[in-house]
């Protein structure tokens, strides 16, 4: 994985609660036995109608969404299932972030296993970036902060071990297969 | 010695590494369920790392996501119609040929939703740890256990070492007091808990569902309560093992035998939260009051008792989108409106217990014209004994589909859908917009419920059905 200290984009928002993973990527594109191209599917009923055609008025199918790699969504985004499917269609799409003030549990895990960094914010924060869709943020990693465009940073959550794999790009399955004496050590007591 | 939470016991036993400040705990896994969804770019990892499986022996797959229920397909006399469905059968096959897992394939007399072999086979049993590529892996933990759902690259991780990075969750206690009232069944006891938390109240936290009424829980009815621990937003729900449990477990495949069984028993009599263990949060429940629940909305908190009316909240715009996706109005009655589709099954409610109470109302009746009805046991082994017990019979002559185990109708990945704007009466347990299939509307209740609406092809109340 490549390390990531910083990420600069403009936002886009959707502003809906319980965001779930069937939105984000619905299942019948989990028969795939691969992570790569999901991206295309990604919010695929929200963002075409039964023909196939984009949906004009869906936010990322503006021209304005171009380019934008920092989601902003509502509460409790990412909830439901398991499926790592979530996170590998949004990188694919091009997010590299999502903000929300919920992030749901097993989504934050998937995501952060991946590179794109869960952001839980303040309830103030977060209704003020619904209220701005498209402004620059800067995500600074290493000091956990989140730069807003008046130049104050709101400082985020992130578990101490992930940012660390995160910033130096280090896979954490590298760190679970070192604990190999401990791991037999814990088998034999057990046996 | 501190008074401890069942969780806490059982966390505690399964740390190969405490955690740190630096590090979560290094968390062994003694159980690993696999299917053929979640795993094929785990077991990519470990070949492009050239990883062996640590351990085969705790370690078990089967198929149930995007296979077919149709016997034909399953059996092989036609080819399976999803296409990609089908190669990712073969790639589990492929894999744990490789690997050296054992495999309960397409063919198994042994198969199943996966969520409901563990604990048929025995493989679930107390104090264990066990996880699985999918969410409602949280049903295990009906035994006592701590199970919770992973993502594929946790599934790499825990194939290649047999442990998890884990920081250590809150705990939630949900005590439920009193007993649930006739014709109130343990599914519409999680949609009021999920209605009372919320979809994300139990984030970040692992319940212990306790209380009077749930120990008078069956097994059955406590995998269906614990099943729906992640629709509350927690990624595990347990139980305190009791004689009710050790009575279900005893003789099973996986179970212990013999002498080491009643050692085993002696063990799980300790698994209890101590007396003054101390909880994150309580919240406290009276089954007594309970009504049959049901779902209008598009999350499993937008649920009411099934004598009420869908809530109008003027100003929340998320409320309106979905009850538009819905097709409904704020200050609608939900019994009497019209469904077009039946679906009874799932890891929620496909067990033989949620047969035989839809079997109850069906006996002797038809199913409503214009509503498809299709019933699907949990497993192959549900399959048999639900055909010995003559209930299988009940629903083909009430003019009811009956089909080969699997998650069906529950994901619309394996042909079985329900149609744009149709509404779905399902024992499953999410109702997220097109989770059954594009532009389906489903509404969540229990089987007694779904059998209900079938009879008369419109949302009843189960209870006049049951008497």
């Amino acid at each position: 994985m490549q390390p990531i200290r910083h990420i600069e984009s403009r936002t886009v928002v959707l502003p809906y609660t319980n965001i779930d993973t069937d939105q984000i990527i619905p299942a019948r594109f989990l028969t795939t036995t691969t992570k790569e191209g999901l991206g295309k599917q990604a919010f695929t009923d929200w963002r075409y109608d039964s023909t196939g055609a984009p949906r004009a008025d869906f936010v990322l199918n503006r021209p304005e969404a171009s380019g934008c790699a920092i989601l902003v969504a509502g509460r409790n985004f990412g909830c439901g299932s398991s499926r790592e499917h979530a996170p590998w269609a949004l990188l694919d799409y091009g997010f590299r972030a999502v903000i929300s003030t919920e992030i749901a549990d097993i989504f934050r895990n998937n995501s952060l296993k991946n590179g794109l960094l869960p952001i839980v914010i303040d309830e103030t924060t977060h209704r003020w970036l619904l209220e701005h869709p498209g402004v620059q943020l800067r995500i600074d990693l290493e000091s956990a902060t989140l730069g807003l465009p008046d130049g104050t940073a709101v400082e985020f959550p992130i578990e101490a071990f992930a940012r660390y794999c995160l910033l130096n790009g280090i896979d954490e399955l590298g760190f679970l297969l070192q604990q190999s004496a401990a791991i037999e050590r814990y088998e034999q007591a057990h046996a | 010695m501190n008074a401890k939470t069942l969780f806490e016991k059982v966390w505690e036993q399964h740390q190969v590494v405490p955690e740190t400040a630096d590090t979560p705990a290094v968390l062994y896994i003694d159980l690993h369920l696999i299917h053929e969804v979640t795993s094929p770019q785990a077991f990519s990892l470990l070949r492009s790392q050239g990883l062996k499986v640590r351990r085969t022996d705790r370690t078990l797959a089967t198929m149930d996501h995007s296979t077919p229920t149709d016997p034909n397909e399953v059996f092989g006399r036609v080819p399976i119609k999803v296409e990609s469905a089908a190669r990712q059968v073969k790639e589990l096959e492929k894999n744990c040929r490789e690997f050296g897992v054992e495999l309960l394939g397409l063919g198994s007399e042994q198969r199943g939703i996966v969520h409901v072999i563990g604990p048929e086979l025995g493989a679930t049993q107390p104090g264990k740890t066990i996880v699985c590529g999918d969410s409602h892996t949280a049903t295990h933990g009906a035994f006592g256990a701590l199970a919770f759902g992973i993502g594929t690259t946790e599934v790499g991780h825990v194939l290649a070492t047999q442990c998890l990075l884990q920081r250590r969750p809150k705990t939630l206690a949900v005590e439920v007091a009193g007993q649930l009232p006739a014709g109130v069944t343990a599914k519409d006891l999680i949609l009021a808990i999920i209605g009372k938390i919320g979809v994300s109240g139990g984030t970040g936290h692992v319940i212990e569902y306790r209380g009077s009424a749930i120990e008078a829980l069956s097994m059955d009815e406590r995998m269906t309560v614990c099943n729906m621990s992640i629709e509350a937003g927690a990624r595990a729900g347990m139980i305190a093992p009791d004689d009710t449990t050790f009575a279900y477990l005893q003789g099973r495949r996986f179970a212990p035998q013999g002498e080491a069984w009643s050692k085993a028993v002696a063990g799980w009599h300790n698994l209890k939260t101590d007396p003054g263990a101390r909880f994150d949060r309580v919240v406290d429940l009276d089954a007594g009051k309970l009504e049959p629940m049901i779902t209008y909305g598009t999350h499993p908190g937008m649920v009411v008792p099934i004598s009420g009316t869908v809530p109008a909240r003027a100003d929340d715009a998320v409320h309106a989108k979905s009850l538009a996706y819905m097709g409904l109005n704020g200050g609608d009655k939900l019994i009497g409106k019209p469904v077009q589709v039946v679906f009874v099954g799932s890891c929620t409610n496909g067990r033989l217990s949620d047969l035989e109470l839809a079997a109850r109302v069906l006996k002797g009746k038809k199913v409503a014209p214009g509503v498809r009805t299709l019933i699907v046991p949990g497993s192959q082994q549900i399959k048999r004994e639900a055909e010995a017990r003559g209930l299988a019979k009940i629903f083909t002559d009430a003019g009811a589909e009956w089909r080969e185990s699997g998650c069906s109708m529950c994901i619309g990945m394996n042909g079985d859908l329900v149609g744009k704007g149709q509404y779905a009466v399902s024992t499953s347990n999410r109702n997220f917009e097109g989770r059954q299939g594009t532009g389906a509307r489903t509404l969540l209740a229990s089987p007694a419920t779904a059998a209900a609406a079938a009879v008369t092809g419109r949302i009843a109340d189960p209870r006049e059905f049951l008497a």
